[in-house]
């Protein structure tokens, strides 16, 4: 393309010598102020450069000489948060966990201290919310194996259940079937009898042939009327809510191969404050006694 | 010929446009001469009512009880409410204020369908402090005349140039002090006026008290002192859109052409050489007093704010020259119309248009009325837990979770029985019937929990939550549902 420099006849102007079609382009420079604004921008770019993060090295990077990273950042303002958590952790910590429950304000945090340790360490096996599953305990009703007040929740978070812990709680239901303390008749029929303590099947002969055997076999943990003991950890038999299933399958199953599942003692893992905080979340719930 | 004979923006008809147009227009400084008349006392007077009010209203008192602003009017930030003499607003009461918005705009078109740009001539916050600025510039640097002589020295050390300094420095420390005392009373509004006073002066005022304080003392100082006109001209909207609620039956201040022209200031020596004059001199006076600096004589335009001063201009001169006074008057484009084709015609201010608006406004005020005087001070507001819907109880039960929120608007503690209607033997936690107790101005927070036996706990129904305020005995209620399995 020819680049004669020539004066545009109507405007004045300079042309830039370019020509499409007849169609000329006026040489009109920039707007001072936006040339203005554009320098102070490189000047600002350069400084910035010297200063920050900024350019890539191969595997590494210039860190800038003010040393800023945007994870130290980071890491910097969640310590400040901590520290300002801390004295309040510190404290639902040391008290009893009754003394905690009392307190509005520390009762508030524990709460939310709870909601999200809850979400970390829990939610895997309990479900969000404490909604439970087949073999992991529901937290947001009223069953409760080992005792659903604030003490016995705090206790089960700390030491666990069949953990291995010294203090953990620790039960296990005879292999009644599998070990041949009742024959598989007999499982069949107190399997009947269990299944009317929470209505899926109606009184009958075989069911009153059950009564008997459960007096007998079960009635020493599980109570007279199926209503559980949880100084043991037997879970109630009249109830609507149930840990391995409410299918007639299930309770034959569970009276010939008991399981029992485990529960990790958590202050190994977690502290005091940390695990007061979570006893108070679930039992609020919706379960707590 | 000075200055102020250049018309601006308008291209005389009999010039060639310039080749290359361009988008920008110098301003052309506008120097208004005093005038009295009129509505230069009625200006007068509006602006000394809306200026009352402003600097005033902060400084009102009233007694809430102990322990609870003593302000009348105050928007507090901080505890999220809005005080205005026996009313308190809390956030979800915004819908007044949108109610408030809506019955300003349609009286803002009502009045200006009736009776042109009122709110721009006489109540506009631009106008009113433009108009204050415009005094003390006058009181300290003399009338138009004297202004744009001493605009033309030069500042040094003379007496001349001594005398445009200490004239122009007053004016902008005046200027300065006006607009801190107008930033200055703007955050009152916000913050218990005593107290921010003391505060502010002793230095130990929150930093936004002074920062907001700076920002509205130069926003003062410059759109009254410095912007002036082109504030209307080119910043507001409102002289845009302003040709849709105006028409041919709208009063506005308007030059009478056909009795005015042809304009001519030679009287005697046109008069005999035979022309026909019209009753305009051409004497200046309505261009010179106009506060936005152009020619009532030219028609309606943008830039007319309807203030009619150049109205009392007119009639001065139109007095002394012994001619009826009104040659600038107030009147409708129909009416000038018919005068010039002879004829007399009767106002029409009501017509569909002024209705329209009329009925708009009373429906406004009368929803506004209603929606303030059925306020309660008790709300009760109910969230269904989302996760989980239902929870199986042991004995087969389904139970649903709650969070209830009572809010208690009053100034002082409030005791409340809430009671709950829902599915066939339902039962509840703490109680189906609560006692409750809010502190004074204050949201109290409950969780409840709501049971109900398997046969009736199927699928969705109504729950009921009634709340008995006992304090002042107002009844409210919020619908919220009660699930189960399907």
């Amino acid at each position: 393309m020819p680049t004669k420099i020539e004066k545009d006849e109507y405007t004045g102007k300079e042309t830039t010598g370019h020509e499409w079609d007849g169609i000329k382009e006026l040489d009109t420079p920039l707007p001072r102020w936006w040339l203005n604004v554009w320098f102070v921008c490189i000047a600002f770019a350069a400084v910035y450069a010297v200063l920050y993060p900024s350019i890539p090295l191969g595997t590494t990077y210039w860190k800038g000489i003010l040393g800023w990273s945007s994870s130290q950042a980071v890491a910097k303002s969640v310590a400040q948060m901590n520290a300002r958590h801390a004295a309040f952790m510190k404290r639902i910590g040391e008290l009893p966990i009754m003394q905690v429950a009392a307190d509005p304000k520390l009762k508030e945090v524990a709460l939310e201290a709870g909601r999200i340790a809850f979400a970390e360490n829990c939610q895997p096996c309990h479900g969000p919310a404490g909604v439970g599953r087949e073999g992991y305990p529901p937290l947001d009703t009223n069953f409760w194996l080992w005792g659903g007040t604030l003490p016995d929740i705090q206790r089960i978070i700390e030491y666990g259940i069949r953990s291995g812990d010294p203090k953990a709680h620790q039960s296990q239901m005879p292999a009644f079937g599998h070990d041949g303390i009742l024959k598989p008749a007999q499982v069949t029929t107190v399997a009947h009898y269990v299944a009317t303590l929470f209505g899926i099947e109606k009184p009958g002969p075989t069911t009153a042939a059950g009564y008997k055997l459960f007096q007998d076999n079960c009635a020493a943990c599980h109570g007279p009327k199926g209503q559980g003991n949880q100084s043991v950890g037997a879970p109630p038999l009249a109830s609507r809510v149930h840990l391995y299933g409410d299918t007639l399958a299930a309770i034959e199953y569970q009276i010939n191969t008991p399981r029992g599942g485990v529960m990790p003692a958590w202050h190994t893992r977690l502290d005091a404050g940390t695990i007061n905080s979570l006893a108070i979340y679930v039992h609020a719930l919706g379960g707590g006694e | 010929m000075g200055v102020m004979e250049t018309k601006r923006r308008v291209p005389k008809a009999d010039q060639p446009p310039p080749q290359s147009s361009s988008l920008y227009a110098n301003r052309v400084r506008v120097y208004p001469r005093a005038v009295r008349g009129l509505d230069r006392r009625v200006k007068w007077a509006i602006l000394a009512v809306c200026l009352g009010v402003y600097y005033v209203t902060p400084w009102l008192r009233w007694d809430r009880g102990p322990g609870r602003p003593s302000q009348a009017v105050l928007l507090d930030i901080a505890t999220e409410r809005f005080f205005f003499f026996n009313l308190e607003f809390w956030p979800q009461d915004v819908f007044y204020l949108a109610g408030l918005l809506v019955l300003g705009a349609v009286t803002l078109f009502l009045v200006t369908s009736l009776f042109g740009r009122l709110w721009c001539g006489y109540t506009c916050p631009q106008t009113v402090w433009t108009d204050v600025f415009m005094a003390i510039e006058r009181w300290i640097e003399g009338d138009r005349n004297e202004r744009m002589r001493r605009d033309q020295r030069a500042f040094g050390l003379n007496r001349q140039g001594l005398d445009k300094a200490w004239r122009k420095l007053s004016k902008h420390a005046i200027w300065l002090a006006v607009s801190f005392w107008t930033g200055g009373a703007w955050i009152m509004y916000f913050a218990d006026a005593p107290t921010t006073v003391v505060q502010f002066w002793s230095g130990t005022a929150p930093a936004p008290i002074y920062i907001y304080t700076f920002l509205f003392t130069s926003t003062t100082y410059v759109l009254a002192g410095w912007a002036r006109e082109q504030v209307c001209t080119y910043m507001c909207p409102w002289p845009r859109f302003q040709s849709a609620m105006l028409d041919e039956q709208t009063i506005t201040v308007t030059y009478q052409a056909w009795r005015g022209e042809p304009r001519g200031h030679h009287l005697k020596l046109d008069a005999a050489a035979g022309a026909r004059l019209g009753d305009c001199v051409d004497c200046m006076a309505c261009v010179h007093a106009c506060p936005t600096g152009i020619d009532i004589r030219d028609g309606m335009q943008l830039e007319c704010i309807n203030c009619g001063l150049c109205a009392d201009a007119c009639n001065e001169v139109m007095g002394k020259l012994g001619r009826a006074k009104g040659l600038i008057t107030w009147d409708t484009l129909a009416r000038q119309n018919a005068r010039k084709a002879g004829r007399q015609e009767k106002l029409h201010l009501w017509r569909a248009r002024t209705f329209v608006y009329l009925g708009v406004l009373l429906v406004a005020i009368s929803a506004m009325g209603v929606a303030l005087a059925m306020r309660t001070h008790t709300a009760i507001a109910v969230a269904h837990d989302r996760m989980p819907l239902f929870v199986r109880l042991t004995n087969g039960d389904i139970r649903n979770g709650y969070m209830v929120d009572i809010s208690n608007k009053m100034g002082r503690p409030a005791d409340y029985v809430l009671t709950l209607d829902g599915p066939k033997g339902l039962t509840a936690r703490p109680a189906g019937v609560m006692h409750l107790h809010a502190a004074a101005d204050s949201i109290l927070e409950l969780r409840v929990w709501v049971s109900a036996p398997p046969e009736s706990a199927h699928g969705s129904q109504r729950l009921l939550f009634r709340l008995h305020n006992l304090t002042n005995g107002e009844k409210v209620r919020y619908e919220s549902v009660f699930l189960g399995p399907k």
